[in-house]
C-alpha cells in the first residue's frame, strides 16, 4: 500500500513540533542515516552539492548543528530564538509503498532579542519507509526570501 | 556648512567616541566623503567574464550597473535613466546587448551610450543623445578586483592599494594555478553601523571567545590551527586604511610548504584528487581549499578574508548589509570546489556556525554603544608594543587593534576633506 498523505503529514508535523519545542536530539532520529537537510539559496537549483547553500547538512552536520544550539557556547543561540511554525497546503507529489515526495507551505515566526522575523517557505520532503517506520530522506526548505539578505538564523528552519 | 559633526573631536590615537556608530549626521558625511570619494569594490572579474555580461550592485547608496562591453572594457554606470530617473535594469546579473528603460523605452549600450529614444521627433531637435549617456564612474581593476569611484580626480587604484597589492596577489593563490572565480554568496544584514564590521575583519582577539561553538565542531588539528591569538601572527598597517591580519603564518604563501603533511580533514579529498593529479598538484589544490592564513582589510568595503570576499554596504547609520562571497578555482576539480563550498557553509552565512555569533556580537556593540554619553570605545590593544618595519609599516601582535587604528586614521583623513573636493 502506498504511503498515505495522513502518514506523511503526521511525520512532518511531528518534526515541526519538535523544532519549535527544542527537542533537537529527537529531531535527529527522524532522518535516515543518509538523509539530507537543505536550505538552498538559488530557488531553481536541484543539484545542491554543486552550489552554495545556507545549509547542506548530512547526518554529521545535523548533529553538530544540534550540539551547537544546545551547548550554550554560541552567543547567538544562548538561548536559541523561539519559533512558532505552521505547516499547511500539503500536496503528495508521488507515493509508493517505499517512499513518497510531498510539498507544503511553512509560515514561521521567530522571536529573538525583542525582534520578530517572519519566514515563509515552500518545504519539499522525500520520505522513506524503513524498518523503523517512515523517515525523512530529504528536506528542502525553499525560503521565499532566499536570494535576499537574511538575518542570523540560529535555529533549525 | 554649519551643524556638521567634527570627526576630529570623535577620534583619538587609541579610542573613538561611541557616537560614531549612531550619529546620523556623521553617517551622511561618510556616505559622501568616504563612499563617493574612495575606490569602492564593485565586482570580481569572474562575475562578468564575457562581453555583454553585467551585474547590478551599489556604490555606497547608489545603484549601479557593472557591464562588460563588446571590446571587453568594464563600465560602472548609475542605474538611472537620464530621462525621468527610472532604474534601467533590475536583474541581479545577466547578459544583454542593451539596457532599455521600462518607462519610455530609452535604450543604452553596454558602455552607457544613449542609442535610442522612441518618437524622438517630439523633441524637435532639442535632445542631443550624445550628451545623455548613463552616468559613468571611474573604473580600475587589480588582479581581478574591480573598483569604481565617483571621484574623477582620485589617485590611481594602483597607488591607492599600494602596499596591500602583494597581499592581494597572495590571496589569489587560492586558485591553485587556476584563476579565482566567485561561487555564490551569503547575504545578511545586522542592526548596526558599518564600521563595527570593518573593525571585526582584523580582530583576532574575538575569535576564541565568539567562535567557541565553531571550534567545538571541528577536529583537534583544526582547533590547533585556529589557536592563533597568542601565536606568531601579526597585524600590519598597509596604508590608506588597509591592513592585514596574519593568523596562520604558515598559510600566507600557498605555493610554499607543499611538503607539509596534509591535514586529516582533507585526507579523503587528497586521496580522491590523487586519482587525477600528480602529488605536488594534489598538495597545492588541498592547500588552496583550506584557504589563506590571513585577513586583508581594504578600506572601506572589501575584505579578502581567509577563503572568501567580505563586502559591506551601509544601509543606514544603524543597519549594514554583509555579503560573504565564496570563491573557488575556475577550471579546477569539482570535488575541490565543492569542498570549499561546504567549508564556506560550515562557518559563513546566516545559518553558518560562525557568522551568526559575529552578527550577535556586532548587534551588542551597537546597542551597548547607546548606553551613556561621551564614553569611548577602546582601540588601544597592542599599541604598547607596536613597532615599524623597515618599509615603514606599523605592526603589532596578531590580536592587536593596529588594523582598526589604521582604518580610523584613513576615516579621519577622508572625513576631514572638504565635501565635494
Amino acid at each position: 500500500m502506498s504511503i498515505t498523505l495522513q502518514d506523511a503529514i503526521s511525520l512532518i508535523t511531528l518534526e515541526a513540533d519538535m523544532l519549535d519545542h527544542g527537542d533537537f536530539h529527537d529531531w535527529l532520529k527522524l532522518y535516515t542515516p543518509e538523509g539530507r537537510y537543505v536550505v538552498p539559496i538559488d530557488p531553481d537549483v536541484e543539484d545542491f552539492e554543486k552550489v552554495l547553500n545556507y545549509a547542506y547538512d548530512d547526518a554529521e552536520m545535523r548533529e553538530k548543528r544540534v550540539v551547537r544550539l544546545l551547548s550554550g557556547r554560541s552567543i547567538s543561540a544562548a538561548p536559541p530564538a523561539r519559533t512558532v511554525r505552521l505547516l499547511s497546503r500539503y500536496r503528495m507529489l508521488e507515493s509508493s509503498d517505499t517512499h513518497c515526495t510531498l510539498r507544503c507551505a511553512q509560515m514561521l515566526q521567530e522571536l529573538r532579542q525583542g525582534r520578530v522575523h517572519d519566514y515563509a517557505a515552500n518545504l519539499n520532503y522525500r520520505l522513506e519507509m524503513t524498518e523503523d517506520g517512515l523517515k525523512i530522506a530529504l528536506k528542502v526548505v525553499r525560503l521565499l526570501i532566499s536570494t535576499e539578505a537574511l538575518t542570523a538564523v540560529s535555529y533549525i528552519l | 556648512m554649519q551643524g556638521l559633526p567634527d570627526p576630529k573631536s570623535l577620534l583619538d590615537d587609541d579610542r573613538a567616541d561611541g557616537s560614531i556608530y549612531s550619529n546620523p549626521d556623521l553617517y551622511d558625511m561618510e556616505m559622501d566623503r568616504i563612499f563617493m570619494h574612495n575606490w569602492i569594490w564593485v565586482a570580481h572579474r569572474s562575475d562578468l567574464p564575457a562581453p555583454g555580461d553585467f551585474i547590478t550592485t551599489f556604490v555606497g547608496s547608489h545603484p549601479v550597473i557593472v557591464s562588460r562591453d563588446r571590446k571587453g572594457v568594464v563600465h560602472v554606470m548609475l542605474n538611472r535613466c537620464r530621462h525621468r530617473a527610472a532604474t534601467v535594469c533590475e536583474l541581479k546579473h545577466g547578459k544583454t546587448a542593451s539596457f532599455v528603460c521600462p518607462y519610455h523605452g530609452w535604450a543604452y549600450g553596454l558602455d552607457g551610450a544613449l542609442r535610442g529614444v522612441p518618437h524622438q521627433e517630439g523633441y524637435t531637435g532639442q535632445l542631443d543623445k550624445s550628451k545623455l549617456p548613463l552616468i559613468s564612474l571611474k573604473v580600475e581593476e587589480y588582479n581581478g578586483l574591480i573598483f569604481a569611484s565617483f571621484d574623477k580626480d582620485i589617485m590611481s587604484l594602483d597607488e591607492w592599494l599600494g602596499r596591500a597589492k602583494p597581499w592581494i596577489d597572495l590571496f589569489m593563490k587560492q586558485g591553485a594555478g587556476w584563476p579565482v572565480k566567485t561561487m555564490g554568496e551569503h547575504k545578511f544584514t545586522f542592526p548596526g553601523n558599518w564600521k563595527i564590521q570593518l573593525e571585526n575583519t582584523t580582530d583576532a582577539y574575538h575569535f576564541p571567545i565568539v567562535h567557541k561553538s565553531f571550534l567545538d565542531s571541528v577536529d583537534a588539528e583544526t582547533q590547533n590551527t585556529f589557536d592563533f591569538v597568542e601565536g606568531a601572527g601579526f597585524v600590519e598597517d598597509l596604508g590608506h586604511g588597509h591592513s592585514v591580519m596574519v593568523m596562520i603564518p604558515e598559510l600566507v604563501d600557498l605555493d610554499e610548504g607543499l611538503d607539509a603533511p596534509i591535514p586529516e580533514r582533507f585526507a579523503e579529498l587528497a586521496a580522491e584528487l590523487a586519482k587525477d593529479y600528480p602529488d605536488e598538484q594534489v598538495r597545492k589544490i588541498v592547500r588552496a581549499v583550506g584557504g589563506s592564513g590571513f585577513n586583508l582589510n581594504l578600506f572601506p568595503n572589501l575584505a579578502c578574508s581567509m577563503a572568501f570576499f567580505r563586502v559591506l554596504r551601509p544601509l543606514s547609520v544603524t543597519e549594514t548589509e554583509i555579503r560573504h562571497i565564496a570563491i573557488g578555482m575556475d577550471g579546477g576539480p569539482d570535488i575541490a570546489n565543492e569542498a570549499r563550498l561546504r567549508l564556506h557553509e560550515h562557518f559563513q552565512g546566516p545559518m553558518g556556525f560562525g557568522t551568526p555569533d559575529d552578527a550577535e556580537a556586532w548587534d551588542r556593540v551597537q546597542r551597548g554603544s547607546l548606553a551613556g554619553k561621551d564614553i569611548s570605545i577602546l582601540l588601544n590593544r597592542g599599541l604598547g608594543h607596536e613597532a615599524r618595519r623597515e618599509d615603514g609599516n606599523l605592526f603589532s601582535d596578531v590580536s592587536a587593534e593596529t588594523g582598526m587604528r589604521a582604518a580610523y586614521r584613513q576615516w579621519l583623513i577622508a572625513m576631514s576633506e572638504e565635501a565635494g573636493a
